[in-house]
């Protein structure tokens, strides 16, 4: 069996019609593109979840309080008083040099802010210095908090580049300018470094003061509203995370988790919820996909069942000549197998067009992968013999001299 | 002389919507290794249908068929396929090419299915095609080609193969006087090479380039003669 030739003689009859042919692949070009386009997107969220897990850092552990559940109703989360700076500085007591390397305490809160007669609200946060390492904030003009500053409880801030921007104008710099925070002075004595857009409070748009400040004189409060952790290696979140919950646990006299006034999360934990949004549009995708490339097969089967009826008598005259049943299954499924495929080939190419337009306006990486293209190879042939097993069994079952009759 | 052919009270019924059509009704006969067959009769004799039993399109209602002595009703499809392949070669009146190849390609066709080499089949349709008086015409599709240019092509194609039996339903049924000549020539310059010819046609002119003749009539064999061609010979 010459299969070279039969796979000539099949595109040389697809290329007959060129127009039918173009218009029986259209469907599997469509789905083929979303498949492309879904892998795409995918894998491109996906990437920017760990870019951010990276920015944000692998070895982040957030504490926040809990409402402690009374009566088996449970407070919103972040409105519990629980958590202190105690709390903080035993665990840094506790655990450092072994499975922690330092600890932030913070309170944050939303607040009035104005310079001048420039009025925002905005986060403020009370911070100690490790901040600034622990949450990955680079200086860029001036300084950080210091230890000083949160001892000497001094009126200083640090503003993020679009509180700069939002209160003094574009390119000017806000070091040693001075602002009001619910009316109380503060002078800033530097601007952090842009970190962009990252899913809860933008550091951008952040204010950040010494902790005691912060929770004496701005929220009036003794309590905080989250402590970070930096881990000693992300190979042992999760052991850090149960280690740091027990002694909580323990120092606020609790007796089992589920009683718990605080929860602990990494950074993943966080963003695998965040990506489940990106799972919408990749659930759209995948309809899609599925939907066009039922659609395309049945355009496929369509078209292949009309070459089948056109072509009776050249069924017929080929089993006169000797082929075997087989053979002609194997003709008109290589058809239908090369006609999904160049719709596949063209549907790479639109998935991968479509993808690189909708990552650049989503503000994703754009990426395409090997894996994805074989994928969709894979799938189009697929498609062709789903679809073209019928309309190649039915002409192989063509009785030869019924076939040679037929006009 | 071995028989080739041997057919021995075959009945062919046609079923159509509770119609019956008896097309064959007892035929027997045998055509012998090298021999040149007609089978003659008017239209609606049944002549198609026994050379679709014959060329193993079709099987008989009843009766036995033994093409070089194997009895075929005991063949599978494929088997069948086979024989169609190896030991038979078609020529038929509508010539029945491949509309989009060329001559060179309608000739090697059989060989997709045999299993020989394409570029070997290639060089062998060439010399056929040669052989028929088309060497000059090898690239040409049948749109490009006179009827009985076609036919050529169609008898090279049924050569391909090198079978043993050589099937010819009213070969020159499409084909202008002058040129069903040249056609008939062809095959008797075949059967002096030794191929086993069975032609069917209605026209005693054309039927007087066999050796022997069988006469069909509402399915049934009415009359068997030697050629006039040879008789007169002979004489
Ligand atoms: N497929 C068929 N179904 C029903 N009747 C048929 C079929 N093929 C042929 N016949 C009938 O069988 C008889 C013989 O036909 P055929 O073998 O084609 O004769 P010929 O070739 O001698 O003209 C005719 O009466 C024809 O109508
Ligand atoms: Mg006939």
């Amino acid at each position: 069996m010459d299969y070279k030739e039969i796979i000539s003689e099949a595109i040389s009859s697809l290329l007959l019609n060129k127009t039918r042919t173009g218009l029986a692949a259209l469907g599997v070009i469509i789905g083929i593109g979303s498949v492309i386009a879904l892998i795409s997107l995918g894998q491109a969220s996906q990437k920017a979840v760990e870019n951010q897990i990276q920015s944000l850092g692998s070895n982040l552990l957030t504490i926040s309080p809990r409402g402690a559940s009374v009566g088996g109703v449970q407070r919103a989360g972040g409105t519990g008083t629980t958590l202190t700076l105690d709390d903080a500085l035993a665990i840094l007591k506790q655990f450092r040099g072994s499975l922690v390397n330092d600890v932030s305490p913070e309170f944050s809160g939303r607040r009035q802010v104005t310079a001048g007669r420039k009025n925002i609200n905005t986060q403020v946060i009370g911070v100690y210095p490790q901040y600034a390492q622990i949450r990955k904030i680079q200086i860029d003009k001036g300084y950080f908090i210091s230890t000083r500053d949160v001892e000497g409880m001094t009126r200083v801030a640090v503003v993020g580049p679009q509180v700069a921007i939002d209160l003094f104008g574009e390119g000017t710099n806000p070091v040693g300018k001075s602002i009001r925070i619910e009316g109380i002075a503060f002078k800033i004595i530097g601007q952090t470094l842009a970190k962009g857009g990252q899913g809860f409070g933008n550091p951008d748009d952040s204010i950040y003061i010494p902790l005691s400040t912060a929770q004496k004189q701005i929220f009036g409060a003794n309590y905080l509203t989250s402590i970070a952790v930096e881990v000693k290696d992300d190979n042992i979140m999760t052991d850090a995370q149960n280690q740091i919950g027990y002694f909580l646990l323990e120092r606020h006299r609790l007796t089992s988790p589920e009683n718990a006034d605080f929860s602990i999360f990494s950074q993943a934990d966080v963003l695998s919820t965040a990506s489940s949004v990106t799972s919408t549009f990749t659930t759209l995708l995948a309809g899609i996909a599925a939907i066009s490339l039922l659609v395309g097969g049945i355009g496929i089967m369509n078209i292949m069942l009309v070459t089948v009826t056109e072509r009776t008598r050249e069924i017929g005259l080929r089993k006169a000549l000797g082929a075997k049943n087989k053979l002609i299954i194997i003709q008109f499924l290589l058809e239908a197998v090369i006609l999904t495929l160049s719709g596949g080939v063209l549907g790479i190419v639109l998935g991968i067009t479509v993808s690189f337009f909708l990552s650049h306006s989503m503000g994703l990486p754009f990426t395409v992968s090997l894996l994805s293209i074989l994928l969709s190879f894979g799938v189009s042939v697929l498609v062709g013999i789903i679809f073209g097993i019928y309309p190649a069994r039915k002409a192989s079952k063509l009785e030869p001299i019924e076939a040679l009759r037929y006009e | 002389m071995p028989t080739i052919i041997e057919v021995s009270n075959v009945r062919k019924v046609y079923k159509n919507d509770s119609v019956e059509t008896i097309a064959l009704e007892g035929i027997s006969f045998k055509v012998q290794k090298g021999e040149f067959v007609a089978i003659m009769g008017p239209s609606g004799s049944g002549k198609s249908t026994l050379m679709h039993i014959l060329g193993l399109l079709d099987k008989p209602t009843s009766g036995k068929y033994f093409l070089e002595e194997e009895d075929v009703s005991l063949l599978n499809e494929d088997r069948l396929a086979e024989l169609r392949n190896r030991k038979i070669g078609f020529v038929f009146q509508a010539y029945n090419l491949l509309p989009r190849i060329s001559a060179l390609k309608n000739v090697a066709l059989p060989m997709i299915y045999g299993g020989l080499e394409e570029e070997e089949g290639l060089i062998k349709a060439k010399r056929l095609l040669e052989m028929v008086g088309m060497g000059d015409r090898l690239l040409y599709t049948p749109s490009q080609l006179s009827g009985g240019q076609q036919q050529r092509v169609a008898i090279a194609r049924s050569l391909t193969m090198n079978p043993s039996l050589i099937l010819a339903d009213e070969p020159t049924g499409n084909i202008a006087t002058s040129q069903a000549e040249e056609i008939m020539k062809i095959f008797v310059d075949l059967n002096k090479k030794g191929h086993t010819i069975v032609i069917i046609t209605h026209e005693e002119d054309i039927a007087s380039y066999a050796q022997r003749i069988i006469y069909l009539r509402d399915g049934k064999i009415v009359k068997e003669s030697k050629s006039k061609r040879i008789v007169k010979k002979l004489v």
